[in-house]
């Protein structure tokens, strides 16, 4: 609960229209995308500049406030769902592009710009900002750098943390610190930079940053591999790799997948075969001519029953924009959809693939599964129903299980979605203990009172661990 | 102010009405925020987007909140514009839960007896019944003829008025005489060759006040070739009571339609309305829990077709029609394009003139602000959107602008008079612009001949 003379403390800071306590204003930043998680903040604010933020933090520091600084709400792992209550923090009024540099090649940024904004802010001076999570459109950059965000282009690359040079940080003490800079070689001291990304809002709230930008690609080029084998499809993402080409974007859609986005989407992918692969290529036009075509022989090597290139730039927009749908879209077919992100080395994909089917009958549960195959990056999800107790009991079960096979093929629980409350039982499985212990020490050093985005990452307690039986 | 017991009530009720599945269905994946024109302009309020209107039904059936006054200041400043829907990868239906909840709000909450008579005057006392929407117009067509209009403009007596609503006084057409509404026609037979029979619904205002817009919609009709029954027993399609909350007198007016219409034995019913369209095509929806009539309506509803898809059906982007020279732009009517489906063939249609230069402005495809009573009872978010609006047909530098839906074409004149940019710009109707084509086409050919025969 927040008393009135520290509302009128905070309203003094951002002004009154910039606070809200109403119950539908709160209610309205209960939740994020992640389904399951709802919790009332106890106000909602807007800061106008980075010092409101610091003066809010040092409010809440002094308080013991939490607080949970988030962009759209568009996370997959509760990151921004206010679990202790609170302040949640919104930057609607922080949204500005600051900089493009054409002569360093970077962009400075507000944490509240929209990432899809900055793509075609950049790309008009013909620059590339490569990470593209499916939610672009409405995700900010700010949440992008919390969640460390992928994407499509991931393989090729990279994600979010790849491309952040430098921050603007506020403690939990209310300093304010950068770190980093436009600067191509920076040995200076620890790494702040990499540690703030992807920290989920647990270390600092992020106020600006200067993302790096590389020259946009001459051309690129799309094609579609469908498949009547599953294991087929995903043999060969593997063997692509192993063939030494890395393509801008290799995803993998199932069968069930692909139906549900074609009953969106409407472009006419093909329901009747069991995997499509979504292939891309950029770069120079005979480097990408000559990687489709031997992309193509690789697929049909592996036994794809036909393999067809984009004709136009639609035509490859519509499809990569309806791989984008594919989790929404699997809404339609259960009132409750769980997914997950399970990671593997690329080579093992094939093993996974097979492995998620496996447990999917084990349970008697259904699961789709599409994904970035190309970067090992799988999204296993759930339709069900979370009033069926019973069913999501075997959901639950067969997700620890696909956990513990991904960390067993060397992978992890979580690729690019965060940990966030979801996955913060399982953590322990990745990091064992000892690990913890470093991350929690990071963590008791920098909020020691634990006001930054609270509940989040670590759990009260870890899952027992499942054993994977074959 | 609802009471403590009205909102019980309230609450008591979305629960017992409120489809779950429906509200489950939201992932809450957010898709829809980039395209709700509230959200945007509210300066992103997640109260005012569709997955936060959303979340704020489920919280009202899950008792999580009240549905206190901010509840319904949310729902209120929703324009159903709907375009939430077609950007929607999970399909939720967010109209029709919308229109349940406003429902419930209404038909629970006792208003001011003003408002409670005013209400009641124009969804009972007057859409339902043509002979009173004529009378109406006449009498502002006696105001517009007989001097008391540009007496009451000289004295500057609409002064009185919110400057929206004088602005809109100025923008309202020049409407047609007593006579001339009440001697309609109840069928016309196609020009040339018959290839359609199809039914016209007139709808209450465009038969009235747009009268013309429905005289160019047949005339157009016959020369594609349809043979046009226009059967008298039809009523107001019912769209503004059911997003205002008045679901069964929508219900009613449904059911007098589908009587109207379901024995004439014709292979479409046409619209040129896109916000009674939309809402004809929902009678099954409306309608689906009432056994007599689910499947009549179902039966109904497979025939509503807009104006402007026939026309492409019938190839009249084909006719090789011109006008003089002349950029130009379209609004998309919310209705005609989220719920209808219909985009692309209006564009088509416009694009197929010589002679126009046809220029897509930014977020066509956004809401006017108009959205039926929307800018008399939320002015400010429908000014607000509207200037964003005008903006983005500056840009295009149009001198034209086409719309399909009366709404949407009174706020684009009230955009065009409040932007001081009536001496260059024009709002129009596209089946009164595709005449206007026709009829320039005509005389085209005219002239030729006599200077071939002179």
């Amino acid at each position: 609960m927040i008393s009135n003379e520290i509302k009128q403390k905070l309203i003094q800071i951002v002004g009154p229209e910039n606070y809200d306590d109403s119950k539908a204003g709160r209610l309205a930043y209960s939740y994020d995308a992640t389904p399951q998680f709802q919790s009332l903040p106890d106000a909602v604010i807007a800061p106008r500049n980075t010092k409101e933020v610091s003066e809010i933090v040092k409010i809440c520091n002094e308080y013991r406030i939490p607080i949970v600084p988030r962009g759209s709400g568009t996370n997959l792992c509760a990151g921004t769902c206010p679990i202790e209550g609170g302040i949640v923090l919104i930057f609607k009024h922080m949204n500005k592009i600051l900089e493009i540099d054409e002569e360093n090649l970077t962009v400075t940024v507000q944490p509240g710009v929209i990432t899809l904004d900055l793509i075609q802010a950049v790309e008009e001076k013909g620059l590339f900002y490569p990470p593209d999570p499916s939610s672009m459109k409405i995700s900010t950059i700010g949440g992008n750098i919390n969640e460390n965000s992928g994407g499509l282009r991931g393989l090729k690359y990279g994600v979010t943390r790849d491309y952040v040079m430098g921050l603007e940080v506020v403690l939990a003490n209310g300093d304010i610190i950068r770190t980093g800079g436009k600067l191509a070689k920076d040995v200076a001291g620890y790494d702040l930079t990499r540690l703030f990304v992807g920290s989920e809002g647990t270390l600092g709230i992020i106020t600006e940053a200067t993302l790096k930008l590389i020259p946009m690609p001459e051309t690129k080029k799309t094609m579609l591999a469908l498949y009547e084998d599953l294991e087929a499809a995903a043999r060969s993402v593997s063997a692509i790799i192993a063939n030494k080409i890395i393509p801008a974007t290799l995803e993998f859609l199932d069968q069930p997948t692909l139906e549900v986005v074609e009953a969106y989407a409407q472009i006419g992918l093909p329901t009747d075969v069991k995997a499509v692969l979504l292939i891309e290529q950029d770069g120079p036009k005979e480097v990408v001519e000559r990687d489709m075509k031997k992309m193509e022989q690789i697929c049909r090597e592996q036994q794809a029953i036909s393999v067809q290139v984009a004709r136009s730039e639609e035509e490859a927009n519509a499809l990569r924009t309806a791989r984008r749908s594919a989790l929404s879209a699997l809404a339609r077919l259960k009132p409750t959809t769980i997914l997950e992100d399970a990671t593997v080395p690329r080579s093992e994909i094939a093993k996974m693939v097979k492995a998620i089917n496996e447990i999917a009958q084990k349970y008697n549960v259904k699961i789709c599964t599409f994904g970035h195959a190309g970067d090992g990056n799988l999204h296993p999800t759930c339709p069900t129903d979370a009033r069926d107790r019973d069913e999501l009991e075997r959901v639950e079960k067969a997700f620890e299980e696909i956990f513990a096979k991904a960390i067993e093929l060397g992978g992890t629980i979580t690729g690019e979605h965060g940990v966030g409350v979801m996955k913060a039982p399982y953590l322990e499985w990745k990091l064992g203990a000892e690990g913890i212990a470093a991350m929690k020490a990071i963590k008791q050093a920098l909020d020691p009172n634990n006001i930054m985005n609270p509940g989040k990452v670590f759990a009260k307690s870890t899952r027992k661990r499942v054993v994977v039986t074959r | 102010m609802t009471t403590v017991k009205e909102r019980e009530k309230i609450q008591q009720q979305f629960q017992e009405r409120m489809n779950e599945d429906e509200l489950l269905n939201c992932m809450r994946c957010g898709f829809c925020l980039p395209t709700c024109p509230t959200y945007i302009e509210s300066g992103f309020q997640e109260s005012h987007s569709p997955r936060g209107r959303i979340a704020l039904m489920k919280a009202v059936v899950d008792g999580l909140i009240e549905p206190d006054e901010d509840v319904e200041r949310s729902l209120n400043m929703c324009l159903g514009c709907r375009a939430c829907e077609p950007v929607c990868p999970s399909g939720v239906r967010y109209g029709h839960l919308l229109e349940e909840a406003r429902d419930i709000i209404a038909q629970n909450k006792k208003h001011p007896l003003f408002v409670r008579i005013i209400r009641k005057m124009v969804f009972n006392g007057l859409f339902p019944h043509q002979n009173r929407m004529r009378m109406l117009t006449a009498l502002l067509g006696f105001y517009q003829r007989s001097g008391l209009q540009s007496l009451v403009r000289r004295l500057g007596i609409l002064n009185i008025l919110p400057k929206h609503l004088a602005t809109m006084e100025k923008v309202l057409p020049n409407v047609p005489t007593w006579k001339e509404m009440n001697d309609r026609p109840q069928h016309l037979a196609p020009e040339g060759t018959k290839k359609r029979r199809v039914a016209f619904f007139t709808g209450c205002l465009m038969d009235t006040m747009f009268m013309e817009t429905n005289d160019a919609t047949m005339k157009l009709l016959q020369l594609a070739g349809c043979e046009i029954v226009i059967p008298p027993g039809q009523t107001c399609c019912g769209a503004l009571h059911g997003h205002s909350g008045e679901k069964n007198d929508a219900k009613e007016l449904a059911k007098r339609n589908i009587e109207a219409f379901e024995q004439l034995n014709v292979d479409y019913i046409i619209t040129n309305a896109g916000g009674c369209g939309a809402f004809l095509i929902e009678y099954d929806h409306l309608l689906k829990d009432d056994p007599h009539w689910a499947e009549r309506a179902k039966a109904f509803t497979a025939k509503i077709k807009d104006i402007s898809a026939i026309l492409v059906e019938m190839e009249f982007h084909k006719k090789g029609l011109s006008l003089p020279e002349q950029i130009v732009t379209y609004q998309d009517s919310c209705h005609l394009r989220n719920v209808m489906k219909t985009a692309h063939e209006p564009r088509l249609l416009l694009q197929s003139i010589e002679g126009v230069e046809f220029r897509e402005m930014k977020d066509a495809d956004r809401c006017c602000g108009s959205a039926g009573i929307y800018n008399i009872v939320q002015p400010d978010m429908s000014m607000q959107i509207l200037d964003y609006k005008m903006e983005q047909v500056k840009k295009t530098k149009a001198t034209t602008i086409v719309t399909a839906n009366p709404g949407c074409l009174l706020q684009m004149k009230l955009g065009i008079e409040r932007e001081g940019l009536s001496e260059h710009v024009r709002a129009v109707h596209i089946v009164d612009f595709l005449l206007e084509a026709v009829k320039a086409s005509q005389q085209q050919t005219n002239n030729q001949i006599q200077k071939k025969t002179g």
